[in-house]
């Protein structure tokens, strides 16, 4: 049983592919989050204005307005309804996540992601493995919940809490260098997901990423198995997939080899984990969904 | 009771228990989130909204707390808060002391927003109310002691609207008069250039949320005189008119309430 819980997941894949091929989507991901950031931080920084705003709701080069539909949809329940701007902004929001896959939202942009895999990483190199285990629905509760709470108050509620774009709006108005606390929001959820709940924040209670899920429940963009015959059941993609449920009836299951369940958030991680390179991204339905790269051992 | 039936019952207790568990759930949620976001409805004293800012309620339906208002203000004025700062987290707001409102022409912080939070009604910024001055401080405005200050009065956009020099009998010196600033509601936009410019140490005049500032009378009061304008008359009849005293306390002479035009 040791062999299995000191394994670090990752390491056997560095041995088979390199540090950068087991790194890749990690890495791409991380460019990705940060590229969305510096849209936002060029104008402020160097005084080249590419998006103005912030995730809630924001404006890239003065013409193109993107809102966060879950914003807009709290507004119009509280009783406003919103000016074409903020609407369309949401709707094109909306069709993207919907076209895709809606937690690609999760870990390509939410800025959050960089401090719950933090806490994950960090959990996986303490060799952490208890902890409290929340329901998967707690978060679909708690979307319910904001929403009836934004009807009732009359308020945009739960951007009054929400870490994301607390933590977004810190960063590109800058209140975190100056004394700003939003910093405190981001310590809690660093500190449960890495003491209290593994995966805990994006995992079982994050409202946001419940709300993506659904939108993107029929998106186009999957993570596959295709060389599922190839795993050796070492269980390190279990160990680093931020919802491990998702893994087991595409790699073990009989049927479609493409990971069905919206709760994949396309991170990506597990493919790089893979010492056999089992998993592959790619669009649901095309001949790259399951790709089998030429040329490779098995 | 066939074993079938049986299995059915348990199913539908089954999924009974789990409805009502998720609705409790969800109600539980929707109190703690709408605990933390109602009180957010009210806005503390130094806090004040950008031109065309719905009243607060409104307000926090429709701010997404995008700060599209704050990229676009010239001035710096705007500021969105910080979880710690006086209005609700990430809204924009400014504070008339640090970077008042310029009251710019074309409004760009209204003509920015995108989602009606400002309100783009407002095209003539000097119907904007962001908040309403009132002189607070009575014993240490420099005009009020009878000093020559004026600094409020002079700044203000709509200086001799907003706010007038009215004169008052100095009873100091019982010779010289005292030009108190008075602040009207009715022309004030709350933009804050009196409180900025303000020499004193803290400063005497002060702008506050309109509902602050203003004062409410209360539904209850009614008013003699628009009473009996409304109906055209005395609301009793025969009430007998006492002859007046014939005598003027020194206080209220003729000087008071003359507005001075320097
Ligand atoms: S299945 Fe793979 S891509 Fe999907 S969330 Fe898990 S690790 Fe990420
Ligand atoms: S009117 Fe001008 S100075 Fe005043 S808040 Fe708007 S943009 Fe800033
Ligand atoms: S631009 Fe409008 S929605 Fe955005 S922060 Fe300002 S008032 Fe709120
Ligand atoms: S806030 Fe002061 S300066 Fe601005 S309009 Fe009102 S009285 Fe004038």
């Amino acid at each position: 049983m040791s062999a299995i819980s000191e394994r670090i997941p990752g390491r056997e894949a560095v041995k088979a592919k390199g540090w950068f091929r087991a790194h890749k989507w990690l890495l791409a991901r991380r460019a990705s989050q940060l590229a969305f950031l510096a849209l936002f931080l060029s104008g402020p920084l160097f005084g080249l204005w590419i998006a103005k705003g912030t995730l809630a709701s924001s404006l890239t080069l003065n013409v193109l307005p993107l809102t966060d539909p879950l914003v807009a949809l709290q507004s119009l329940l509280a009783g406003h309804w919103p000016e074409t701007a903020a609407l369309a902004g949401a709707a094109i929001v909306l069709a993207v996540y919907a076209a895709l896959r809606g937690r690609l939202y999760c870990s390509w942009v939410c800025p959050v992601n960089v401090v719950t895999d933090t806490a994950g990483w960090l959990r996986r190199r303490l060799g952490w493995k208890d902890g409290v285990s929340l329901n998967r629905r707690t978060r679909l509760i708690l979307l319910a919940g904001i929403l009836i709470a934004s009807a009732v108050t009359g308020t945009i509620a739960w951007e009054v809490v929400n870490p994301i774009t607390q933590l977004h709006r810190a960063l590109v108005f800058g209140s975190l260098f100056a004394g700003g606390i939003a910093w405190t929001v981001l310590a809690a959820i660093f500190l449960f997901d890495l003491a209290v709940a593994p995966r805990g924040w994006c995992g079982n209670l994050c409202p946001v990423g419940a709300f993506y899920g659904l939108v993107g429940r029929f998106g186009r963009v999957a993570v596959s198995a295709p060389r599922r015959a190839a795993c050796d059941s070492c269980m390190d993609c279990y160990q680093v997939c931020p919802e491990p449920h998702v893994i087991s009836p595409a790699l073990r299951g009989a049927g479609s080899e493409v990971i069905q369940s919206p709760d994949c958030t396309a991170c990506g991680r597990c493919i790089d984990v893979c010492p056999q390179d089992v998993f592959a991204l790619g669009l649901k339905g095309t001949a790259g969904a399951a790709p089998l790269r030429q040329g490779e051992r098995l | 009771m066939s074993a079938q039936s049986d299995k059915q019952g348990v199913a539908r207790r089954r999924f009974l228990a789990t409805a009502v568990k998720a609705t409790a759930g969800a109600g539980c949620a929707a109190l703690l989130v709408g605990e933390v976001a109602a009180p957010s409805r009210t806005l503390a004293a130094t806090a004040l909204r950008p031109p065309g800012a719905k009243g607060e309620s409104h307000f926090l339906a429709a701010c997404v707390r995008c700060g599209l208002c704050v990229r676009a203000c010239p001035y710096d004025t705007l500021k969105l808060a910080d979880l710690a700062d006086p209005a609700s987290s990430g809204t924009p707001y400014f504070e008339a002391r640090q970077i008042p409102c310029e009251m710019c022409e074309d409004i760009p912080c209204v003509v920015a927003c995108p989602t009606g939070a400002l309100d783009k009604g407002l095209t003539d910024i000097a119907q904007a109310r962001m908040g309403t001055a009132a002189l607070v401080g009575h014993e240490t405005c420099l005009n009020v002691l009878g000093l020559r200050c004026d600094v409020c009065y002079r700044v203000c956009p709509l200086m001799g609207k907003a706010i007038t020099l009215d004169m008052r009998h100095n009873e100091r010196t019982g010779k010289h008069a005292s030009l108190i600033p008075v602040v009207h509601t009715d022309a004030c936009t709350g933009c804050g250039k009196c409180e900025k410019s303000c020499v004193l140490e803290e400063a005497a005049i002060k702008v506050l949320p309109t509902e602050l500032a203003r004062g409410r009378i209360g539904g209850h009061y009614r008013l003699g005189w628009e009473e009996k304008a409304k109906h055209g008359g005395e609301l009793v009849d025969g009430i007998i008119d006492l002859p007046d005293r014939g005598y003027t306390p020194p206080s209220l002479g003729p000087s008071l309430g003359k507005e001075f035009k320097p």
